[in-house]
């Protein structure tokens, strides 16, 4: 039977543990379209094209392909299926050729017959429009050259859906054009696309359709022409929801930190920040929101010295009154940072892999900020172990005892633990990233009192978070970064979901543009 | 002349007891498993052979030459490659540290070896010495004769037993097959990148099962042909088998993981294990100077591959790491 439906899924649900990454998702992609799925991160919109191409499977609820019902174990299954998908994250061998790379697992002849593939490939490359050069080697490659590598891998496999997850997050606007137009001449061939994204104008200049998802939830799906930059967002966002946080006005407001044209280049060579400049008050908690990867991680390892920052920028922090002078901290590291007697402190989103050593107990990890105190050679076991004991009394941590490894803790436990490092530090200036991801309710809500108190005491806090409504509820005020830049700071307490939510995504940048 | 001649065979025959030990390791280490376990396993290849023929020769007064060798290639393979099978379940299956897992093997391979090597003497009765001759003769023999028709390359070439020969047609074989076939091109995409090799529908586990194994089996006849040919059949509990097992592993990162270069490698690592033979006028203790050169020909390598920055004399990329599909 001939259907228009390509793919089918209905009733979808997966959960990671307590989780629920898709809730009861039904979606349908049609052949000869490009369908944009839309969402914030977390929004399950990965997970859901990932049961698709047989990475994992639904917990429950039924997928057909061309109309027949089908179970997709693994990624040859999906290729049986001709559904390809291309990862964010490349899925190549470094050290093979294109052609090699296009050919593995395949197994089509005993040798290795590569003069086939090449015609093959040059065959696909001119029906769609690709330049591959099947014998460069793949680590000689751009990031767009891979990802036409991948494309023209999936392509080669005979793939007749084609899932792209958030494909133009690496690409300059130039590459991007291109490989819309490459998408747009396998749509004109009856191929089904699919394409991941959170960014809206591209959804609005390559999609027929646009299906939403929230939170894990199906929302809906809308013909692109018959929908604008600003309704998308609405549905994206949701309405705010209530949630109840505490948040006590701001008193004797004090410039903490002083941030001026902060450029930060990775070693890529793209700009991971881009002049970013902004003001941290004692006594407020600021928030920074953004879609993952805007340069939040790079911002706040910049201040706390991680990060080689680009000449012209400037970081100042000016300590409480009587606690010494203005410090410049670019250029220091973070033992030059701490011997500055700048009190800063860092909740890292990496808990276990930055924040605290796994393997190490309470008492060793508490040491880790405080083994070169005092003048003995000897280390001071005693005082890392009292601090310990207290954290754990004070934070309701649930442990065995101060002797077992953190790594054997709950990720809220864990959390506690690092927390209350941090903040037992006295610091003036108190720096998070994503501290509630992964807690449950009751932890968040101990952790939003924690950063409060730290306000109530004049500590400047910068709070990194992901749910706008936390996000709307706990700060003062909100720097919203897009692709690097800030695209605005706004009150936290009189500012609309929906402001932040187009702030992301950049949208009043290329209204006024 | 003669010297020359003289060092180039004994470069040769040291040469091929680590050759077979690097090209059954590479082809290990393209899976992206880290067999530290080589010198144990050149030591289960070594006592699993002489224990074989012994009784096979113990027992039968007119043993026949081609039934020795026989009897002493399974022995050697089997065994070799059980201890690469130990090596791969408990790294890959129960996912334990490859270095770790690598040395523990070497410990209990040599002891077990040396035990039992120690038994077969006591067991031949005499001197305290064993001595399989059939076989060992059947090994040395040569197979092109000596028909002196190259004149001084004659002797320099064709003067080997034919395991010499075997070395050098499975480091050319295991080239071949990783470069040129469609299943060494997946080992190779296991090697260095196990999640995209599992994507694009490769069973990871299985490839570097078998590798590990063959490659195990591979570096298994190193030990043979050390104590078939080199020690003409006899039993030293000295340790030398181990320290020639590390110079294999030597050698795999001087060759770059590449088969051929382990040739000539290998060679070389001979002549200058052996140099100190032929330079008049050394001492006990500057000879110990001299046994060291192969390993310092390894750094040197080592620091000239540092400072390429190629990407083609690399080791695997997914080297020594442990591979499981995870859950997000």
């Amino acid at each position: 039977m001939e259907t228009k439906n390509a793919v089918r899924m209905v009733d979808i649900t997966k959960t990671f543990g307590p989780v629920v990454a898709n809730n009861k998702v039904s979606l349908t992609i049609d052949k000869g379209e490009i369908l944009s799925l839309l969402g914030e991160n977390g929004s399950g919109k990965t997970t859901l094209m990932n049961m698709l191409s047989g990475i994992y499977l639904p917990d429950s609820g039924q997928i057909y392909v061309n109309g027949e019902k089908v179970t997709i174990a693994s990624p040859r299954d999906a290729f049986a299926l001709h559904i390809g998908m291309i990862h964010q994250h490349f899925k190549l061998v470094d050290v093979l050729t294109a052609a090699e790379n296009i050919v593995l697992g395949l197994n089509e002849s005993p040798l290795v017959d590569l003069k086939n593939v090449r015609a093959d490939v040059k065959d696909i490359c001119d029906r769609y429009g690709f330049v591959v050069e099947p014998d460069k080697k793949v680590y000689d490659m751009s990031v767009s050259e891979k990802q036409t590598l991948e494309i023209v891998k999936v392509l080669y496999r005979g793939a007749d859906i084609l899932i792209l997850d958030e494909p133009t997050a690496v690409l300059t606007p130039q590459e991007t054009d291109k490989l819309f137009a490459v998408m747009r001449n396998m749509q004109a061939d009856g191929k089904a696309i699919v394409i991941i994204t959170h960014k809206l104008h591209e959804v609005m200049a390559i999609s027929d359709r646009v299906a939403v998802l929230r939170k894990g939830e199906y929302i809906g799906d809308v013909p692109t022409s018959e929908t604008s930059p600003q309704k998308l967002t609405d549905m994206m966002v949701g309405k705010a929801t209530a949630l109840n946080i505490d948040r006590p006005e701001p008193e004797n407001l004090t410039e903490r930190l002083v941030v001026k044209d902060l450029t930060v280049v990775d070693s890529d060579g793209v700009k991971r920040l881009d002049n970013v400049s902004f003001t941290a008050y004692g006594g407020e908690i600021l928030g920074i929101a953004g879609i993952s990867g805007s340069g939040q991680k790079e911002l706040l390892e910049a201040i706390a010295g991680l990060q080689r920052i680009e000449a012209g920028g400037s970081i100042v922090y000016t300590p409480r009154e009587g606690d010494g002078e203005a410090e410049e901290l670019v250029g220091k590291s973070p033992m030059d940072i701490k011997k500055k007697g700048v009190r800063l402190a860092f909740v890292p989103e990496d808990r276990l892999g930055m924040g605290l050593v796994g393997n190490m107990n309470i008492p060793d990890n508490m040491m880790l900020k405080s083994y070169d105190a005092g003048r003995s050679v000897f280390t001071d076991r005693k005082t890392p172990r009292d601090l310990g004991a207290s954290i754990i009394e004070q934070l309701e941590v649930v442990t065995p005892g101060l002797s077992t490894p953190v790594r054997r803790l709950s990720g809220g436990n864990v959390q506690k633990v690092l927390v209350g490092r941090e903040i037992a530090a006295h610091p003036s200036l108190l720096m998070t990233a994503y501290a509630v991801r992964g807690l449950d309710i009751n932890t968040s809500y101990t952790i939003y009192h924690l950063l409060n108190e730290q306000k109530q005491l004049g500590t400047a806090v910068i709070y990194v978070g992901e749910d706008l409504d936390v996000l709307l509820e706990l700060c003062d005020r909100i720097l919203v970064l897009c692709a690097g830049k800030v695209s605005g700071v706004v009150n936290g307490r009189e500012t609309k979901k929906e402001e932040v939510g187009l702030l992301m995504t950049h949208l009043k940048e290329e209204a006024q543009a | 002349m003669t010297q020359i001649i003289s060092l180039f065979q004994a470069a040769v025959v040291f040469g091929t007891v680590i050759l077979f030990g690097a090209v059954g390791e590479i082809l290990t280490e393209k899976a992206g498993n880290l067999n530290l376990g080589v010198p144990g396993i050149m030591y289960l290849g070594g006592i699993a052979s002489l224990i074989g023929v012994f009784f096979y020769e113990m027992n039968n007064p007119n043993p026949i030459p081609a039934v020795c060798l026989l009897i002493a290639l399974v022995c050697a393979l089997v065994a070799a490659a059980i201890g690469g099978l130990i090596f791969s379940f408990l790294t890959i299956t129960l996912r334990t540290n490859q270095n770790v897992t690598g040395l523990a093997l070497n410990i209990f391979a040599g002891g077990f070896a040396n035990f039992f090597g120690g038994s077969l003497n006591k067991l031949a009765g005499g001197v305290g010495q064993i001595s399989v001759a059939t076989t060992s003769a059947a090994v040395r023999k040569t197979i092109m004769g000596s028909n002196n028709w190259a004149g001084p390359f004659d002797d320099m070439l064709l003067s080997y037993g034919f395991m010499v020969y075997l070395a050098i047609i499975c480091a050319i074989g295991i080239k071949w097959f990783i470069n040129r076939t469609s299943i060494g091109l997946n080992l190779r995409a296991v090697g260095e990148n196990p999640a995209t090799a599992d994507a694009a529908g490769i069973n990871v586990t299985k490839y570097k099962y078998l590798a590990t194994c063959i490659g195990g089996a591979i570096s298994g006849l190193g030990g043979l042909y050390y104590v078939m040919d080199y020690m003409k059949g006899t039993w030293d509990s000295a340790g030398a088998i181990e320290g020639l097992g590390w110079l294999a592993l030597a050698l795999v990162i001087f060759a770059s993981w590449k088969p051929l270069r382990a040739i000539w490698g290998a060679y070389l690592f001979g002549a200058l294990s052996w140099a100190y033979f032929y330079i008049p006028g050394l001492t006990r203790r500057s000879m110990e100077l001299f046994k060291m050169l192969p390993y310092v020909a390894t750094l040197i390598v080592l620091v000239v591959v540092a400072m390429q920055r190629s990407r083609e004399n690399q080791p695997p990329a997914g080297l020594g790491l442990p591979y499981f599909r995870e859950e997000r």
